[in-house]
């Protein structure tokens, strides 16, 4: 089944160079894919689509079947997981009121959001002693695991993650891919993975889609891409 | 010492007219704080919401604030008259300036990075406005209006001069009876009033800061 598609979507900001230039993608449901290109490729464009925070100039942008302009977006926002690099956690609030933030904006109870903060903490190995911390608190990496289960609070069936890894050293990057890849495996959400670190995409990625200059290169799992890489190198 | 002498007989020999010009002035500048908080922020948050009016409306309250003090209020007694609502009018243009402007930089200077979180996790605009924008800017919000109001507390005095009452009074008083420790011991309580609401402002300033970053204990933290 398909999630999100992407149809002759073409990308122009005002005044600059075409950011996307007719592409099409179509990401299946439950899939982990990776993006990868150089910086100013249109990758983290193509990221902010899906979640309504750039639209396109042209070609149509389905979600689930329906085009993003007839979308209520803040109510797909509530439903799409986004994390990106430089974290974003809420400094004034503590770990718990970030984990929860988007079901509180959705009004859900105190107790059930205490309950659903406890529950995701625990998925990524934290002391429950955390959710009373603040984020200036915790290490690079504990604050990027904060993020990651930030998104994953309502239950959205979509995760964009925008090189969430890129600011973390190298040993904790390692351990949170893993981590990553686990939780995968159990949740099965439709993973949206932005990265310029091919060995990151190679890892994480069930498909990878390579961007350059606004246009997709090329879109093959970890497995062929591989064999591609290969035959060029 | 002399002089610090009369200056104690003033507060002793007239205790009630202090008494009663202190408290004015207490009231006409609460007043000012007030009228310019509740007109001042909103302003900021507008244009903070559309940053393409923010220069000229930034430019407008800084000439404002520019007007000699003793010249405005000489062009606002022809115009309103000597009247409470004459100082507080004046004492209103003096105050924006730096409540505006520090609401509309504090908001502005949230951390884009946080805004887009915010945003992209579906918050709505008021929703992000009340839970991220104003609590992060809440102390340079804070900032700007500690120096409003010690400001203002000084200024209240010169408000005095178009008789609206105040500590002003006893200034004028010794001026125009040259007595010079009824002014000294009028400034004194200006000067006392003002900087007893910058320490507690500054207090509260620091609290704040403290709150909004995240700083639960003075500890070691995580840069």
């Amino acid at each position: 089944m398909i999630e999100i598609s992407f149809k002759n979507i073409k990308k122009i900001y005002p005044g600059e160079k075409i950011a996307l230039d007719d592409l099409n993608l179509e990401i299946k449901k439950g899939e982990f894919l990776t993006v990868i290109g150089p910086s100013g490729c249109g990758k983290t464009t193509l990221l902010k689509m899906i979640n309504g925070l750039v639209m396109p100039t042209q070609g149509e942008l389905l979600i689930h079947g329906k085009n993003i302009k007839d979308i209520d977006i803040i109510a797909l926002r509530r439903k799409i997981g986004y994390v990106i690099q430089q974290i974003g956690l809420f400094p004034h609030l503590n770990i718990e009121k970030n984990i929860s933030y988007v079901l509180k904006i959705m009004g859900v109870e105190e107790d059930k959001r205490r309950k659903r903060a406890e529950e995701l903490l625990s998925l990524v190995g934290l002391e429950k002693e955390t959710l009373e911390m603040y984020p200036r608190e915790l290490s690079g990496g504990q604050q990027q695991r904060i993020g990651v289960i930030r998104a994953l609070a309502a239950d959205p069936p979509i995760i964009l993650m925008d090189e969430p890894f890129g600011a973390i050293d190298e040993i904790t990057r390692k351990t949170l891919q893993d981590e990553l890849l686990k939780l995968q495996e159990r949740l099965k959400k439709t993973i949206v993975f932005i990265t310029h670190d091919i060995e990151e995409a190679m890892k994480l990625g069930d498909r990878i889609a390579l961007i350059n200059k606004g246009k997709l290169e090329q879109i093959a799992s970890s497995k062929e891409m591989f064999l591609i890489l290969e035959l060029l190198l | 010492m002399n002089l610090l002498r009369e200056v104690i007989d003033q507060y002793i020999n007239r205790s009630g007219f202090f008494l009663e010009a202190f408290i004015e002035h207490i009231e006409l500048s609460a007043m000012a704080i007030i009228l310019v908080t509740l007109i001042g922020v909103p302003i900021g948050i507008i244009m903070s919401r559309y940053p393409k009016i923010a220069p000229p409306i930034l430019s407008f309250v800084n000439f404002l604030w520019t007007i000699p003090v003793i010249a405005f209020f000489g062009i606002m007694i022809s115009v309103l008259g000597l009247s409470t609502l004459n100082a507080l009018f004046a004492l209103l243009i003096y105050g924006l300036l730096p409540i505006v402007r520090n609401t509309y930089v504090g908001i502005m200077e949230v951390d884009k990075s946080i805004i887009e979180a915010g945003k992209g996790m579906g918050s709505t605009k008021w929703q992000l406005l009340f839970q991220i924008e104003l609590p992060l800017a809440l102390p340079v919000i804070i900032a700007g209006f500690r120096n409003m109001a010690v400001m203002t507390i000084s200024f209240a005095a010169i408000a005095s001069f178009i008789g609206v009452g105040g500590l002003g009074k006893a200034i004028w008083r010794g001026i125009s009876l040259n007595n010079l420790s009824m002014t000294i011991a009028g400034s004194i309580l200006i000067a006392a009033l003002a900087i007893a609401v910058d320490l507690s402002l500054g207090y509260i300033e620091k609290r704040v800061l403290l709150r909004v970053q995240g700083r639960t204990k003075g500890g070691i933290v995580n840069e």
